[in-house]
């Protein structure tokens, strides 16, 4: 009978509630070695980093071009009303 | 004291000192460095842009009443924004109550991918593995115009606290420790929010790209 495969020990299902620590690199160091090892060997999980990672760059570009600015004038009319 | 890491102290250091002695091309220095993402963060709270300016006015005064307060225990940046959010905050909840609850959306969040698409946690050869796994984009399609489209309309579909701390880690690129101080949030917090918010906008993502390619 073959044994579970459960790359370093970490499920994929576990795996994604951690992208966003692993990415901080904010888990301990023995949890990063878990997920890196996770990560060689599994090619979906791979992806599925690979698309969080877009997903933070495509945040960054989709917004960039929406930048407004306040009105200028009625804010410098605030502070000279307020000195 | 100088901080050799970040030169921007300095900067803001001599802004401030020219603010306090009311110099008006300091404060509009400030307004232009400042001011898009203070009504970013308003309009993340609030409907409308007129009242998004308001929140910003009123930050910046209260920014102007604080000077003599303000420390510089933090940084310039996340002592304003935080002026900022709590104003948006108060006002957001104010027009809240106007709406009926149900439309507020909810803070109650499941998990970052739908568990339907694992196998369970018993499964013999694959516990807790893809039974559904993701597919790559195709790399055309990802910068797109419609794609950037669906993005925006992620973010905006976010409930207000992940808005606020995707747009600071991701548009802006804030570290978490600055985020965590502007916000007033825990480490953990920061990051729940940011991994919900992340997790959202990638499964929108996710269910367009699919349907295109299909």
């Amino acid at each position: 009978m073959r044994e579970p495969i459960i790359p370093g020990g970490i499920s994929c299902r576990e795996l994604v509630e951690l992208v966003t620590a692993y990415l901080d690199r904010a888990l301990a160091a023995e949890e990063m070695a878990r997920m890196d090892a996770h990560l060689k060997l599994c090619g979906p999980c791979w992806t599925y980093v690979e698309q969080v990672r877009t997903t933070v760059r495509l945040v960054a570009v989709a917004t960039a071009e929406l930048e407004q600015r306040p009105d200028r004038d009625a804010l410098l009319r605030a502070f000279r009303g307020f000195r | 004291v100088a901080d050799l890491k970040n030169p921007a102290v300095d900067v803001d250091a001599a802004l401030l000192e020219r603010l306090r002695a009311g110099d008006e091309d300091a404060f509009m220095t400030l307004v232009d460095r400042y001011g898009p993402l203070m009504l970013r963060i308003a309009l993340t709270h609030v409907r409308s842009r007129a009242i998004a300016e308001d929140v910003v006015q009123e930050a910046w005064l209260g920014v102007l009443q604080g000077l003599d307060r303000f420390e510089g225990r933090s940084s310039l940046k996340t002592w304003i924004l935080r002026i900022v959010a709590n104003r948006a905050r108060t006002r957001g909840e104010r027009e809240a109550r106007s709406v009926p609850l149900s439309s507020l959306g909810g803070d109650e969040d499941g998990p970052a991918v739908d568990p339907d698409r694992f196998f369970g946690a018993d499964d013999p050869r694959y516990p807790g593995g893809w039974s559904s796994p993701p597919q790559s984009w195709p790399e055309e399609r990802v910068l797109a115009a419609e794609t950037l489209e669906q993005v925006r309309a992620a973010i905006a579909k976010l409930p207000p606290r992940q808005q606020e701390v995707i747009v600071l880690r991701d548009v802006e690129g804030w570290e978490p420790e600055e985020v965590s101080e502007a916000l007033e949030l825990t480490p953990g917090n920061q990051r729940v929010l940011l991994h919900r918010a992340r997790s959202k906008v990638r499964n929108e993502l996710e269910h367009y790209l699919d349907g295109v390619a299909a």
